[in-house]
């Protein structure tokens, strides 16, 4: 397999013009907003673009709202982490020719959607989930994180949590799009409400309204472009299941797959990262994804997590943007991680910008913890 | 049972037999003839190997507890009233492992151990469906 490693840059990411509580849009008026807006961060327009990718909604309904025609169309939809696994089909795709200037788009509204969104009946989950209440993801979630608890002890597993709750809201202080800004103290999460246990309401995302875009062009293009490319430098994707009772290991993401994968393309480890962004759609996510990443052991994420390390002045900066879980939800999340990965290798963060950052992992997990895409994202 | 307001499964040709069996009190499996895999859940062609060579067994109903949720808040609006359930995946004796509701056990920590013994239980919630479910085991 060649490796494609730096031969595409990532040249313009942006949020739609609001974000959090818009009753006011739809969900493709998010994905209008923004187009428009990643399109004016990269000094392009519209029309320079051949390659188009989203999903939840299907690419010409999207494509046509938004005015764009493609001549190569990927609908890769794997939940939230989707818009990630799109930057390693954007790559492919511009290496192989088939497009030069690659859109990806996404709008959700989570919160304020005029009608609801829903599932198949006929798929299995409608059999043998539905019914005994085994809907959406707190209660699935839940339940892989309780078998996590009882395989590695229930009170470390729970301060692990509380720290990364605790560092994301840190984070999220500092960001002014973000939702929840207010500070959250370690007992602020403890007190917080039973969702579904071993989840407090403070484990959970938000539910937003949102959209966010990414464009993606070879790197000979993104040279002559104004802001400086940020390269992808590795990409790797999977999924093993679907529903959470196919999962082969409760504790064990396919970031197990995707981040040993991703890096050795990009020819670093684990240690040369300086910002990592994982989808945080629960404090277990987070926990189990650096754990099958490889940044520790199995088991090991209590340890590798203890005393604030995550948070602002730690040594493992992580979801610098608050995350999933202070910034924005609105249902599938995984572009804002990469919106901000670029942001901070760029230094365009203010008041939460990390010192001189050179390379990004980027994990979204998609689904039950049933797809995850990573990409190495680094600048010069 | 008319006022059952919980969602009801969309049955497919795959698994009819499944629920049939259901609403008799049994819980039956898939079992591959090729591999020797049995399966949760049922599809006609065995998904490790994909051989056409597929049975139905009875399964024993027994299992451990591999993983569980009590659900405070219910995720759609049928399940905000039914708070609180406990989710739940069972280890069957047989090897798939399926989701459920553990019932007939008090909803707290100290009642409710993963690993523990379990037994299927039949909730017949309509006249059309009956649900497995599983208690501790006796
Ligand atoms: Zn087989």
């Amino acid at each position: 397999m060649a490796n494609l490693s730096k031969t595409a840059a990532i040249v313009g990411v942006a949020e739609s013009d609001e974000i959090g509580i818009v009753p006011g849009k739809s969900a493709l008026m998010m994905h209008m907003e923004a187009a428009r807006n990643a399109l004016a961060d990269a000094a392009l327009t519209k029309d320079d673009v051949d390659g188009f990718f989203t999903a939840g909604y299907w690419n010409y309904d999207v494509a046509e709202f938004l005015g764009i025609k493609p001549t190569y169309t990927d609908s890769t939809s794997v939940g939230g982490s989707s818009f990630v696994i799109h930057v390693a089909h954007a790559i492919a795709a511009i290496n192989a020719g088939y497009c030069e200037v690659a859109l990806i788009t996404h709008g959700q509204m989570g919160r304020s959607a005029r009608a609801p969104y829903g599932r198949d009946p006929n798929l299995p989950s409608a059999q043998y989930d539905s019914p005994y209440g085994i809907i959406g993801p707190p209660v699935n979630y839940a339940m892989a994180a309780s078998r996590y608890m009882h395989q590695y002890g229930e009170e470390r597993t729970r301060q692990a949590l509380a720290e990364i709750a605790v560092s994301t809201r840190k984070w999220a202080q500092m960001n002014p799009k973000a939702m929840m800004r207010d500070p959250m103290t370690f007992d602020d999460y403890h007190n917080s409400r039973w969702i579904a246990r071993p989840f407090h309401l403070l484990d959970c995302c938000l539910v937003t309204d949102a959209g966010a875009a990414v464009v993606v062009t070879s790197a000979e293009r993104a040279k002559t472009l104004p802001k400086a490319p940020v390269y992808v430098l590795g990409a790797a994707e999977h999924h093993d299941h679907s529903l959470i009772h196919q999962m082969p290991d409760l504790t064990v993401t396919p970031a197990a797959i995707t981040g040993p994968a991703a890096l050795a393309m990009a020819g670093v480890t684990h240690k040369d990262i300086d910002l990592t962004m994982i989808y945080d759609s629960f404090t277990y996510t987070v926990l189990a994804t650096l754990e099958s990443l490889g940044f520790c052991g199995p088991g090991e994420g209590p340890d590798f997590l203890a005393n604030q390390r995550s948070a602002p002045g730690g040594d493992w900066p992580l979801n610098t943007s608050g995350g999933g879980l202070s910034y924005t939800h609105p249902g599938m999340y995984g572009i804002f991680l990469i919106v901000e990965a670029v942001r901070q290798l760029r230094g365009e963060t203010g008041e939460r910008q990390l010192k001189d950052p050179k390379l990004s992992l980027v994990n979204g997990t998609g689904g039950l913890l049933s797809s995850t895409g990573t990409i190495i994202l680094g600048v010069d | 049972m008319a006022d059952y307001k919980l969602p009801l499964p969309t049955k497919q040709p795959e698994s009819d037999f499944y629920w049939e069996k259901a609403q008799a009190h049994e819980l039956w499996l898939r079992k591959c003839n090729t591999c020797g895999d049995a399966y949760f859940y049922p599809r006609d062609i065995c998904p490790k190997c994909y051989s056409n060579d597929v049975s139905w067994i009875q399964a024993s109903g027994k299992g451990t507890l591999h993983a569980y949720s009590i659900v405070e808040r219910g995720p759609i609006p049928p399940f905000r009233d039914a708070v609180p359930y406990v989710a739940a995946l069972i280890d069957l004796d047989e090897g798939p492992r399926m989701p459920t509701n553990l019932v007939g056990v008090e909803f707290d920590d100290e009642h409710i151990k993963i690993g523990m013994a379990v037994e299927v239980t039949f909730d017949e919630v309509t006249d059309e469906v009956t649900l497995p479910k599983f208690k501790p085991a006796s």
